[in-house]
């Protein structure tokens, strides 16, 4: 193994995906250095959830290699799996909170399950989890009573009660406004430095990801097309990377020839 | 036509072991799963005492109508006497397993096939499991467990106040001495009348219960839609196909019996 790969706490090979015969990951090949933020961006239907859920064994790969710390997370090894389990959490999209637990029991659902602390140390250790993310207030609250941003910080709660190594975040400021978007990164970059854990994110927000992230990746029509720091994505000439990068200066170029169409009165 | 002949066999062939390992996984889980008893508890109260109205209800009006109507009957041969009998045994080996089964898969089981085809929909079960939870062991074995307590007990108190109801009839507005209907309903009802409703009322309880669940569990294989689409169908289909199973687990236990 070379000395890259040992540095990198997933690593992925190959990875393949199709649905119905439609090729979603044609190969995706990303390695995740340990204690880093790694963002990969893609355009909507790029198949970034799909790898995400490939790697968190949601769905199955078609082919391809899939190493956490130098271990395989083939189906043939459950162990290898099951330690996977145990050192990631997931955080969803749409957070995929227990409606019909309140906060503290959503937090403290994953320790009950799978570990064997006492009813006391469980409660603690959850509300101090609320208490770092500033939910304590709201401990017997049910998800559908918390505004969408409490949602997610309850639901970022959850995912770290366990002390991960590493949280694969899926959209995770999908929906949200630019406000609030910052907010979550901010987030993540301030819980990632108090919890030290390794965070892989998926998302299409580009500013907001390359002034958070430590490296980014590009995953464009099921490959990698582009890997390195915020600051190579940003000088970069690929040109999927720059269609990507300067979308927003494209929306401009294209409102500003609507508006000269319509002063000519072409329109 | 061959076709579709053939892949809906392999279809419903592959749906039956599904079911099958389904099942069996679930109640593997239960030695695994830890804080079961609280989960178990919970349940019991959702399919036993949320249910427990509509099971008195139907319990009382199924014991008067077969008073109602049995009256009736035996009064054409002079038999009035035998009212007990035929309420008591209508209902010890069939109306009353049957019946309350068929109430708690309207209330209970519909129920548990919509929420976990909900928590489906919304990812909580993927949620679980990658948090290492065992979702069967977490949602399923509890209620499995809880339909093999509640089911009985549901069914031993539809047969009580079905007799009651049966008194109210035959006794209080149809004339039949009371003592002689208790008397009979006393010695119509054999241990093995008792010991095949219980059978009856077990098997049931596991055979509706896990339907639902796994119409629930899979609500996103659902081929005429996704979402609340989804939801509604696998709801509709657990109903459905529970109350077909019941029935024809009631036959085959009958048959053992007689």
């Amino acid at each position: 193994m070379d000395a890259a790969k040992q540095d990198h706490l997933l690593h992925v090979e190959a990875l393949q995906k199709s649905f119905d015969g439609r090729h979603v990951l044609k190969g995706v090949e990303l390695g995740v250095p340990r204690g880093s933020i790694f963002t990969v961006l893609g355009p909507s239907g790029a198949g970034k959830s799909v790898f995400l859920k490939c790697l968190a064994n949601i769905l199955q790969p078609d082919a391809g290699r899939i190493s956490f710390d130098g271990h395989s997370l083939s189906p043939a090894d459950p162990g290898g799996r099951a330690e996977f389990r145990r050192r990631c959490s997931f955080l969803f999209q749409s957070n995929a909170l227990f409606d019909s637990l309140t906060a503290l029991e959503n937090v403290a659902l994953p320790l009950e399950q799978t570990t064997k602390l006492t009813d006391r140390e469980i409660r603690e250790t959850s509300l101090e989890a609320l208490r770092q993310l500033e939910m304590d207030d709201f401990r017997d609250h049910y998800p559908g009573q918390l505004s969408g941003g409490m949602q997610k910080r309850l639901a970022l709660a959850r995912a770290i009660v366990t002390h991960p190594e590493l949280v694969l975040f899926d959209e995770p400021t999908a929906g949200l406004d630019p406000l609030r978007r910052n907010a979550v990164f901010a987030m993540i970059a301030k819980y990632k430095l108090l919890f030290n854990f390794t965070a892989l994110i998926v998302t299409h927000d580009v500013v907001e990801a390359l002034v958070a992230s430590d490296r980014v990746a590009l995953l464009n029509e099921g490959r990698i097309c582009f890997e390195g720091t915020p600051a190579e994505f940003s000088a970069s000439a690929h040109p999927v990377v720059c269609g990507f990068r300067d979308s927003a200066k494209a929306l401009d170029n294209a409102l500003e020839a609507i508006r000269q169409g319509t002063r000519a009165g072409s329109l | 036509m061959l076709y579709l002949l053939g892949r809906e066999t392999l279809h419903t062939a592959f749906g039956f072991g599904d079911f099958a390992l389904f099942t069996g996984r679930s109640f593997c889980s239960v030695v695994k799963s830890r804080r079961l008893r609280r989960r178990i508890v919970r349940a019991v109260y959702e399919q036993g005492t949320v249910c427990l109205p509509v099971i008195l209800i139907v319990g009382v009006f199924t014991g008067l109508v077969l008073g109602l109507q049995g009256y009736h009957v035996l009064n054409r041969f002079g038999s009035e006497g035998l009212l007990g009998t035929l309420v008591s045994l209508s209902l010890v080996r069939e109306m009353a397993p049957v019946l309350a089964s068929l109430m708690l898969i309207g209330q209970a089981g519909s129920a548990l096939a919509a929420e976990l085809g909900i928590q489906r929909n919304t990812e909580q079960i993927a949620a679980l499991e990658t948090m290492g939870v065992n979702s069967h062991g977490y949602l399923v074995a509890p209620r499995l467990i809880a339909a093999l307590l509640v089911f009985p007990i549901q069914t031993a108190l539809f047969v009580v106040v079905g007799f009651w109801g049966g008194s109210l009839s035959g006794s209080l507005l149809l004339g039949v001495d009371s003592g002689v209907y208790w008397s009979s309903v006393r010695r119509a009802v054999e241990s093995q009348d008792v010991r095949e409703c219980f059978i009856k009322a077990a098997a049931f309880g596991l055979l509706s219960i896990s339907i639902c669940a796994y119409q629930g569990f899979h609500a996103d294989r659902c081929r005429s839609g996704t979402g609340a689409q989804a939801v509604s169908a696998s709801t509709t289909r657990a109903v459905v196909y529970s109350s077909i199973m019941v029935l024809i687990a009631d036959y085959i236990i009958s048959s053992f019996f007689i």
